[in-house]
């Protein structure tokens, strides 16, 4: 088990790091000092103060704009189109010199007890009592999601194409292939929580909404710079809001959808927009989706200390309890045979290894132990390790990336992501390979690894103050059989194994 | 006309059960045995539906106790258990005619013309009508059941002037005839809403879990449509109730009842406990058709995994390769591409199958049949779209036959791809008697009402018919689309059984993307320039299909219905499949493309592909 204590020292402030080369991070003072590649991402800002976010929450605007003319009946209804029963009974109540005594104080009864089961039921889910912009900021991968300028990104399965989700709602599109960047606008789109573009299509990008599910389709060789309202599809499914987690399957043909207040889970088929939903009893909602990259298994968080993996071709789900708390974040291995996740409450990381025979793996094991540990350097001790955020692994499967919580009350604590090197023979085994570190001040939001890079892997990274940068990892495959030449350097970097690491996933 | 065989796939398999030499006798026995499957688990959900409906019947909120005794003194009477014995011959009954008219590929009258003629036809009256007895039926066993003032259909007179005589007793009948009204509409609406139509979703569940997931909805649903067929047989009644009410006095001689409101007035009407019985015995109608309906179309429609190769003769008729290549059992071709479809994804023991060679001989068998009968179906919907195409850009007007180019540009590679065995249009044929039930298209082609791209359509198909060639008066051809047609249907019409299509995309893709790895003689190579420019080509037709108006609309979503309308929308689901399936050869076999012979205007259509523009 690889622990926190076997890292290099975190780096000194003022320094930041570049790559990876010959399994060590580069570090520098400035981010110009990178190799240069075919085409470089670009590295993207978006300063907090230019985006104004729609701070309105639901209700409070209303009163402003409705008329009180309207005739009681007018107001019920609209009442109960926007609130639904509760509305409806609080608008009688409120009014006993419109209606007589018995209906307002027998609406004012119903809505007392209506109360009082949803108290009950939210003391069983106390998730059940936020309001859905806390909800999300909740269940989000994103750390601290409801006050960063980036809330969601999302690298193109198979070209090199990046959406990112702003504090504005607004989605922005940049393409290496062209100079334009579409700018996604729609009425519904808002508090965006999750961003994914469909695998085998050019064009189609699903994002998880308020109160629905967008997919959008964008011609990518439209020079458009604003795509209409028009080209979005909308989904949405009474009781299913908000949306926090979407995944497609990697085959493209379905979409999954989660919201924590509906115990159902909804599986799409996109093109004709209609639903399955699939239910379960216990847990209370669903808030976390991911698709094994083999397309043969999906993990499914629920609020409470219990996570279900359903296998794709029954849709049959395995229940799997936690001890501590719900699951935070997971990650598959590219085989999808290995399933990394951890928990809250405990600052570890599990591994549950999956199987065709049946049965299937009977516990986790721990593979990682993320607990504080204090490096002294020259400017006095740094203690890092915490809880888990997110978790990011490679598409070859390599490295993986842990974006631990920093503790909110001590600014000498930020968040922090820790890299991996990942093994999976003779035996699966995490070994250390760094701290990433950033900008002085600034702390990492949200990462991701781009689903193509030729030269080992390339981690995206949203940084707190608005920005985007792209972290390459230099490292030959081991599965590689031909030397790939690396942009400017090749001291030591071609050690072949023997092992293939994707010989085992015929069965 | 129309011979025997062409009778539909249930009449046949029943012949079949008869002829044990029959090849198709293992599958028409396995057919048969699920449907017979559903019937069973409705009749015997029936106790459970039925016990509900005497425990809500006998509601009366303010004597819990007396309700709760009244009820259980009910589920016990012996005339609970003779109704139950009527209902359960009505579910088998409802069950045959269900599997009777049930299709795979729905049926869209392309005018309004046909959707009337469609509802008059023989066949549908039959239906009709044995729906409204059937109604009767069970609003009687309703009207048994609740009792009290329901229970006869006399009863001795209150008035002093007709002492010792019988009286009609209004609420029977009136429970009667709606019953007859819900049968009818019932009916009815299975035919506007292809309630015969068995759709198939693209996601897998156990039977029990599918039908868990769902009875919320199909419950939801009977409660939402006998509210509306209550409205409807309510108006009608206050109109036109006098009629009935006096033809039965008459006949069985019975005196009206004076003394209390007749039940076409506003008073009578306005009778909570009337309107709450009438309202739970529809829903109990409803809900019990609407089970076994929903029962059948999961046991019809779940997979089935049929053997790529068989060791035994026996079972060679039951090989995938084989039934694809059926035509009938229609059911038996979609069970069989939707096998493809899952086994190419799921399974990589079966795909080796598909890949291996015969023993002797070395030759790919299960690949050639398997890839040609795919590529046949998609031929088949490019040449049907291309014609499509051509006769609306012609604006009704006939053409030389042959006229697009693209239909003599379609790859020749198999000789069988000119008779389309997959043809929607054959097919219409053989599936049901010569029937508006299951065509696809307008029934009525010998009419002058029905679409002329339709008829030239079907011209193309079948030489023979008197319509082939330039036979039709131009005349004729452009007064046709005036009359009511309904352009969005005739699109629709044209994807009807695209299901089938998205399937064998779906299938090829993940097969030819697998052998990237796991064919190990190269059987695929040899038939991949085919594959792509025949998905080229249907891109191509597709494309151009939706730029055609009314194309890309969607249709509203109805809100509460057993219809399934997924059919309405199946050509985008057919355009997002055929991207993915190209996607996926695309993006497994990548710059080795451009080793694959192939037209340059396919070859720039497919870079679009490999650098992600499309």
């Amino acid at each position: 088990m690889c622990s926190l204590a076997l890292f290099p020292p975190p780096l000194l402030d003022g320094e930041i790091t570049l790559y990876e080369s010959n399994n060590e991070l580069v570090s520098g003072t400035s981010a110009s000092s990178c190799p240069k590649q075919e085409w470089d991402p670009p590295s993207l800002i978006f300063p907090r103060e230019t985006l104004k976010s729609h701070s309105r929450p639901e209700s409070s605007s209303k009163s402003a704009f409705l008329d009180h003319k309207d005739t009681l009946w007018m107001r019920s209804a609209g009442a109960w189109r926007d609130a639904g029963l509760s509305g409806l009974l609080e608008e009688i109540a409120n009014r006993p010199d419109e209606v007589p005594k018995w209906l307002s104080v027998g609406s004012g009864c119903m809505l007392a007890l209506l109360r009082w089961i949803s108290s009950f039921h939210g003391s069983l889910f106390p998730h059940l009592t936020l309001s859905s912009e806390a909800m999300v900021a909740e269940f989000s991968q994103v750390l601290k999601w409801s006050d960063g300028a980036v809330r969601g990104f999302a690298w193109h399965p198979h070209t090199d194409k990046f959406a990112v989700a702003l504090l504005d709602d607004t989605i922005r599109i940049y393409n290496s292939k062209s100079a334009t960047s579409p700018t996604l606008k729609h009425r519904l789109q808002r508090s965006v929580s999750s961003l994914q573009w469909k695998p085998l299509c050019a064009s189609e990008l699903a994002v998880a909404c308020h109160n629905c599910l967008l997919v959008w389709h964008i011609d990518p060789t439209s020079l458009s710079t604003r795509p209409s309202s028009g080209c979005a599809q909308v989904l949405s499914h009474p009781g299913h809001s908000p949306v926090t987690s979407i995944a497609w399957s990697p085959s493209g043909s379905l979409l999954v959808s989660a919201s924590p207040v509906d115990t159902a889970m909804l599986v799409w088929d996109v093109a004709i927009e209609s639903c399955v939903p699939l239910q379960r009893v216990g847990g209370g909602g669903v808030t976390f989706l991911s698709w094994a990259p083999d397309g043969g298994r999906v993990l499914a968080a629920t609020p409470s200390a219990l996570f279900r993996v359903w296998e794709t071709r029954m849709w049959t789900c395995e229940r799997w309890p936690c001890l501590k708390g719900r699951l935070q974040t997971g990650c598959w291995s590219p085989d999808g045979t290995r399933l990394l996740f951890s928990v809250q409450n405990e600052m570890v990381i599990y591994a549950l290894t999956f199987s065709d025979s049946p049965g299937g793996p009977k516990a986790a094991s721990v593979v990682a132990d993320l607990s504080e540990t204090t490096f002294s350097g020259p400017n006095g001790d740094v203690t890092v390790g915490g809880e888990v955020q997110s978790l990011a692994w490679d598409p070859k499967g390599e490295r993986l990336a842990v974006l631990m919580k920093g503790v909110s009350e001590a600014p000498e604590r930020p968040a922090v992501i820790a890299v991996f090197r990942t093994r999976t023979s003779p035996a699966f085994e995490l070994l250390p390979c760094g701290f990433i570190k950033g900008e002085p001040g600034v702390e990492p939001r949200l990462m991701q690894f781009h689903p193509q890079f030729q030269h080992g892997a390339l981690l995206t990274l949203c940084w707190s103050n608005g920005k985007i940068t792209h972290l390459p990892f230099y490292f030959v495959s081991a599965g590689a059989t031909t030397a790939t030449c690396l942009p400017h350097h090749t001291a030591k970097g071609t050690e072949f194994s023997s092992q293939l690491l994707y010989t085992d996933h015929s069965s | 006309m129309f011979s025997v065989k062409q009778s539909s796939w249930f009449m046949h398999k029943v012949s079949s059960l008869y002829i044990p030499a029959c090849p198709r006798d293992s599958r028409a026995r396995m057919e048969e045995l699920l449907a017979v499957a559903s019937f069973a688990w409705s009749v015997l959900l029936l106790p459970v539906t039925t016990s509900l409906f005497v425990f809500l019947s006998q509601a009366s909120l303010l004597h819990p106790i007396q309700w709760i005794t009244d009820s259980l003194c009910l589920l016990t009477a012996s005339s609970t258990m003779f109704s139950l014995l009527l209902l359960s011959a009505v579910v088998l009954v409802i069950g045959i005619f269900i599997q009777e008219y049930c299709t795979v590929i729905p049926s869209i009258p392309c005018s309004r013309v046909a959707l009337l003629a469609k509802v008059l036809h023989p066949r549908q009256c039959v239906h009709s009508l044995s729906h409204c007895s059937l109604g009767m039926l069970v609003t009687w066993c309703a009207a048994v059941t609740i009792g009290g003032r329901y229970r006869t259909l006399s009863h001795p007179c209150s008035e002093s002037e007709n002492v010792g005589q019988m009286c009609l007793n209004e609420y029977h009948l009136f429970l009667l005839l709606a019953g007859a009204f819900m049968g009818y509409s019932h009916s009815l609406l299975g035919v506007v809403q292809n309630m015969n139509y068995v759709a198939f979703h693209a996601v897998q569940q156990h039977k029990y879990m599918h039908f868990k997931g769902s009875l919320p909805r199909v419950v939801k649903c009977s409660a939402v449509q006998s509210l509306y067929s209550l409205r409807n047989y309510i108006v009608l009644y206050y109109f036109f109730g006098y009629g009935p009410r006096l033809w039965i006095s008459q006949i069985l001689n019975l005196q009206l009842d004076g003394s209390s409101h007749f039940l076409d007035t506003v008073a009578g009407l306005l009778d909570f406990s009337l309107l709450y019985h009438l309202w739970i015995s529809g829903t109990f109608l409803m809900l019990t058709w609407f089970i076994t309906v929903f029962l059948f179309r999961i046991y019809v429609s779940e997979a089935y995994s049929f053997p790529v190769q068989s060791t035994f003769t026996e079972d060679a008729e039951m090989c995938l390769p084989k039934v694809l290549s059926c035509k009938e059992p229609m059911v038996m071709k979609f069970l069989a591409l939707q096998d493809l479809a899952l086994l190419s994804q799921h399974s990589p023991v079966r795909r080796q199958e598909v890949f291996s060679l015969s023993q002797p001989g070395g030759h790919a068998h299960n690949w050639n049949a398997i890839s040609r009968e795919c590529l046949s179906l998609l031929t088949d919907l490019t040449q049907r779209l291309v014609a499509h195409h051509d006769a609306v850009a012609s604006n009704g007007r006939p053409k030389s036959q042959g006229t697009s180019s693209a239909v003599e540009d379609l790859p020749k590679a198999y000789p069988s791809v000119s008779k389309t065995p997959g043809s929607v249009f054959l097919r219409s044929s053989t599936v049901g008697l010569n029937s508006p039930m299951t065509a696809p298209f307008t029934p009525d082609l010998d009419s002058p009402f029905s679409s002329p791209v339709i008829r030239r359509l079907t011209a193309q198909e079948d030489p023979a018919s008197p319509w082939f060639g330039s036979v039709q008066s131009p005349h004729v051809m452009r007064r046709g689309p005036k009359l009511w047609s309904l352009p969005e249907a005739s699109g629709q019409a044209l994807f009807a059984d695209s299901q089938a299509h998205i399937w064998a995309l779906e299938g090829l893709s993940h097969l030819v993307a697998a052998s990237y790895t796991e064919d190990r003689f190269g059987v695929v190579q040899t038939t991949l320039p085919n594959i792509l420019s025949s998905m080229l080509m249907l891109l191509e037709a597709v494309d151009r299909h939706f730029k055609l108006p009314h194309a890309s609309s969607k249709p509203s979503r109805a809100t509460c219905s057993m219809g399934d309308s997924t059919h309405k929308t199946l050509r985008f689901a057919l355009r997002a499949a055929l991207k993915t399936a190209l996607y996926r050869i695309t993006t497994t076999f990548g710059e080795h493309l451009h080793a694959v012979q192939m037209s340059a205007e396919h070859r720039k259509r497919m870079q679009q592909f490999l650098e992600y523009k499309e």
